[in-house]
């Protein structure tokens, strides 16, 4: 065993790529049960998504494209939950379970042309003397886009919530689907967009997967971030910073394991692999302990009867 | 008071299937007017509301609002042209702060800062105390109230429309909010005023419309027009009085010595050396001010709160530690106050809410199989018995006006042929007619020999109906007093108690 072999400064910028797919996945899904949904589908969109992107960046040449394909695939099949779910209000759960099984099936049947391909890759993005810094260079300032859009929507995501009257329809809509009917809110189109919103965000997370992380396409790649997500959000207690975290202690333990993996730590492999898993529930449910934060329609059907 | 009326209806007409709910509803309301609107359960002032809120669209007829044409098609509509609404169920979110709650439902909302600013000026000025950064979970039914009246009065309402709102307040609450209606009103404000509370109407209302299955059948000057009048307009025929026959009773059948048990919630009342019996043929009403030990009484004798051996005793027996299955069996049956949630089983159907405590006594299974055709037609007996007013027993329980679920409460255990029965509230937000038929039945069980326990909070009932009183008040219950002859200030006493002095040494 040899730890040295561990490079402190890759270890880090290395989780903050792991944990990227994990947070696009998480706030999208904090949007849409902010809005009183409950969508179990992001495993699904995340894996159409990372294909979607994954075929398109291929075909194209262009990252970029990739990612918005990916989004634009996760939130189509987000709008077939949000069909079930608002328009013929069937249950969310079994919609959601649906949703997923149905993601994992169709991405595999688009990608069998796709395995063993390399996807182009997305730059860096140049930042000039910035990346020489010492340390923090090499950590904060070597990284694609995408990682950073992924933060910069946390912060967006919590300053709406918290400043806007958008945000406060929101999470209206979510507190008491009935109470905002009768103040004139269209509760079903404002879940219907955040259902869309959390289908383009889980979508964009698994095409980083797919283009950044790993790269290549294999079947079920995901390999449960999108279930990760659902928990994570609760167990942030629906709060957008809470929830960064928490996706940073996925990753960065999920880095670790791969790093004593390479160094040869003498434990059982699936020990280290099950331990980001583990260990970040934990660390979540012991931070979650007082309850509250969640909305009070959660999973709730709404139906506008007169 | 102009020539032009403020809001003007002709001829409004809304129809559900199966049903019409307005029927050609014309009224005219001028500004700085309080005008009721009366109707029984179902008469249709709901939707009359909702249509002029923007809820609702009329199938036919017009509004107008100072001679211009209105017709909104949301409710945003309706604010803009003045008109504010304040719900029978509060539409607040009990997550977010009182600010937050009325920045929703205004238009044009100003920043959070100003808002709350104006919320402290609005409540000054109309005698209406509310701190805005409260979360609004944690108020009181008043306060809530308060909430969406300050949300109405920010946007400088034209119309006021109020939805039952006094059966939630305590009687200063309603002092209160008298108040504020009528300095309101002097400036100009009109309000439509929904309440079944007829006396309440007498003293604040100017006008009055009375709806009757969808039509006006009436208007009156609540002043110069007695409540009986009134109620006897929105019923359409004379009403009854309930009427007894003096029987002498008979056995013994409830019998509780020295009950005490601590309240299964953490802000309940413990029930303290509670003794009474009850004969068959007897009715025994329990009064007193909510929360002390009502609730818990009704539990201890269903069954849902156990009790230590030798406290209750049901014809000689002691059941103080038998579940509600076993009791029901035995005959004792009981009605608790909240109808949807406790009594029943808000997204069931009528007929599973009948299954559900009448499967023992009524056969409706045999060896754990149920037998849905004779609880259906259970269900169907209680509606046409009770006259509950759904288009049938498949309805789910939720649907139903809260008078016709509490006919359909209350008459399912009627109808199960009780020994004991055991209510808690059996009129709460029952109008004027249904409430009588309620009285009438529960006066005849007794006659037929059953021993009843009537626990309420409205007084003039209890006399009515109860040939004992007595008062619960911490947990304890008074001396159970023969109801003829007691006057208004010895029930106040039994009320009281050493309650009343505990507050004067404060």
């Amino acid at each position: 065993m040899d730890l040295s072999a561990i490079n402190p400064l890759l270890f880090v910028a290395g989780f903050l790529v792991a944990a990227t797919p994990l947070i696009f996945a998480a706030i999208g899904e904090l949007v849409v049960e902010k809005s009183g949904t409950l969508n179990l589908g992001v495993e699904g969109m995340m894996i159409t998504g990372a294909i979607c992107g994954f075929a398109t960046a291929v075909e194209t040449g262009s990252p970029l494209l990739g990612f918005a394909a990916a989004a634009v695939g996760g939130a189509a099949l987000s709008l077939l939950f949000a069909f079930l779910t608002q328009i013929t209000l069937a249950n969310q759960v079994a919609s959601g379970l649906a949703l997923t099984l149905f993601g994992l099936g169709l991405s595999a049947l688009l990608g069998q042309s796709y395995v063993g391909i390399k996807p182009p890759r997305l730059p860096d993005i140049n930042f000039g003397p910035l990346a020489d810094i010492p340390v923090i260079g090499p950590i904060l300032f070597t990284h694609d886009v995408i990682l950073y859009l992924g933060i910069i929507l946390v912060a967006a995501t919590w300053a709406v919530l918290k400043f806007t009257r958008a945000g406060l329809i929101l999470r209206a809509v979510g507190e008491s689907h009935d109470a905002a009917h009768a103040l004139g809110y269209k509760v079903v189109r404002i879940r219907t967009l955040a259902i869309m919103f959390g289908g383009a965000c889980a979508g964009i997370g698994g095409a980083y997967i797919s283009l950044i992380r790993v790269p290549q396409w294999t079947e079920g790649m995901t390999a449960g971030i999108g279930w990760i997500a659902l928990a994570l959000v609760v167990f942030a207690s629906w709060k957008p910073w809470r929830l960064l975290l928490g996706a940073y202690l996925f990753g960065g333990i999920t880095q670790l394991q791969l790093n004593l993996q390479g160094a040869g730590v003498a434990i059982p492999v699936e020990y280290l692999a099950m331990s980001p898993y583990v260990i970040t529930i934990i660390v979540l449910v012991v931070l979650s302990r007082h309850k509250g934060g969640a909305p009070a329609c959660l999973g709730r059907t709404f139906h506008a009867s007169s | 008071m102009t020539d032009t009326p403020l809001l003007k209806l002709s001829g409004l007409t809304k129809a559900y299937p199966g049903v019409i709910a307005n029927d050609d509803v014309s009224l005219s309301i001028a500004p700085g007017e309080v005008h009721a609107l009366l109707g029984e359960n179902g008469a249709g002032k709901s939707t009359l509301v909702k249509m002029i809120y923007g809820l609702v669209k009329p199938d036919a007829g017009t509004m107008q609002m100072f001679g211009a044409a209105f017709a909104p098609d949301e409710p945003r509509a309706a604010r803009t042209a003045g008109v504010g609404m304040v719900f029978q169920h509060f539409s607040l979110f009990d997550a977010l702060t009182v600010a937050e709650n009325i920045a929703l439902g205004m238009e044009n909302a100003p920043k959070l800062n100003t808002l709350s600013q104006q919320i402290r000026d609005v409540s000054e000025t109309y005698g209406l105390p509310l701190s805005p950064d409260r979360v609004v979970g944690d108020l009181s039914a008043g306060e809530r109230q308060r909430v969406e009246i300050i949300r109405c009065l920010l946007q400088d309402p034209k119309l006021l429309i109020m939805d039952e709102p006094t059966s939630v307040l305590t009687p200063q609450e309603v002092e209160i909010l008298f108040k504020t209606l009528r300095k309101l009103s002097v400036e100009g404000t009109a309000i439509l005023y929904i309440s079944h509370k007829l006396e309440e109407i007498r003293s604040l209302c100017d006008s009055a419309t009375v709806l009757r299955l969808g039509k006006v059948v009436g208007h009156c000057t609540p002043s110069q027009t007695s409540a009986r009048d009134m109620a006897e307009m929105m019923v359409g025929k004379l009403l009854q009085t309930p009427t007894r026959a003096n029987k002498t009773p008979g056995e013994v059948v409830l019998s509780l010595q020295e009950l005490s048990a601590n309240s299964p919630s953490d802000f309940g009342m413990p029930l303290r050396n509670i003794s009474v019996e009850v004969r068959a043929g007897e009715v025994l009403g329990i009064g007193g001010v909510a929360g002390n030990g009502q609730d818990e009484l009704l539990a201890a004798l269903s069954g849902e709160m156990l009790t230590a051996p030798g406290m209750v005793h049901f014809k000689g027996r002691d059941v103080g530690l038998l579940g509600p299955t076993p009791r029901r069996a035995m005959g004792i049956l009981s009605a608790p106050e909240e109808r949807l949630g406790h009594a029943a089983a808000p997204d069931m159907s009528l007929t599973e809410n009948a299954m559900l405590t009448a499967a023992l006594r009524e056969k409706l299974e045999h060896r754990g199989i149920l037998n849905w055709g004779r609880a259906r037609s259970f269900a169907q007996k209680i509606i046409e018995t009770f006259d509950v007013r759904t288009p049938g027993p498949s309805n789910a329980a939720r649907s139903l006006s809260g008078g016709n679920l509490q006919k359909f409460v209350i008459g399912r255990e009627v109808l199960q042929r009780p020994e004991l029965l055991v209510v808690n509230q059996p009129t709460w937000g029952v109008d004027a007619s249904a409430a009588a038929a309620i009285r009438q039945a529960l006066l005849d069980l007794a006659e037929n020999g059953a021993a009843l326990v009537i626990i309420s909070q409205d007084l003039d009932e209890l006399m009515e109906i109860s040939d004992r009183f007595a008062a619960l008040n911490e947990g304890r219950l008074s001396e159970p007093r023969p109801t003829q002859g007691l006057n208004v200030e010895e029930i106040g006493l039994m009320m009281g108690g050493a309650h009343g002095m505990e507050v004067a040494h404060v």
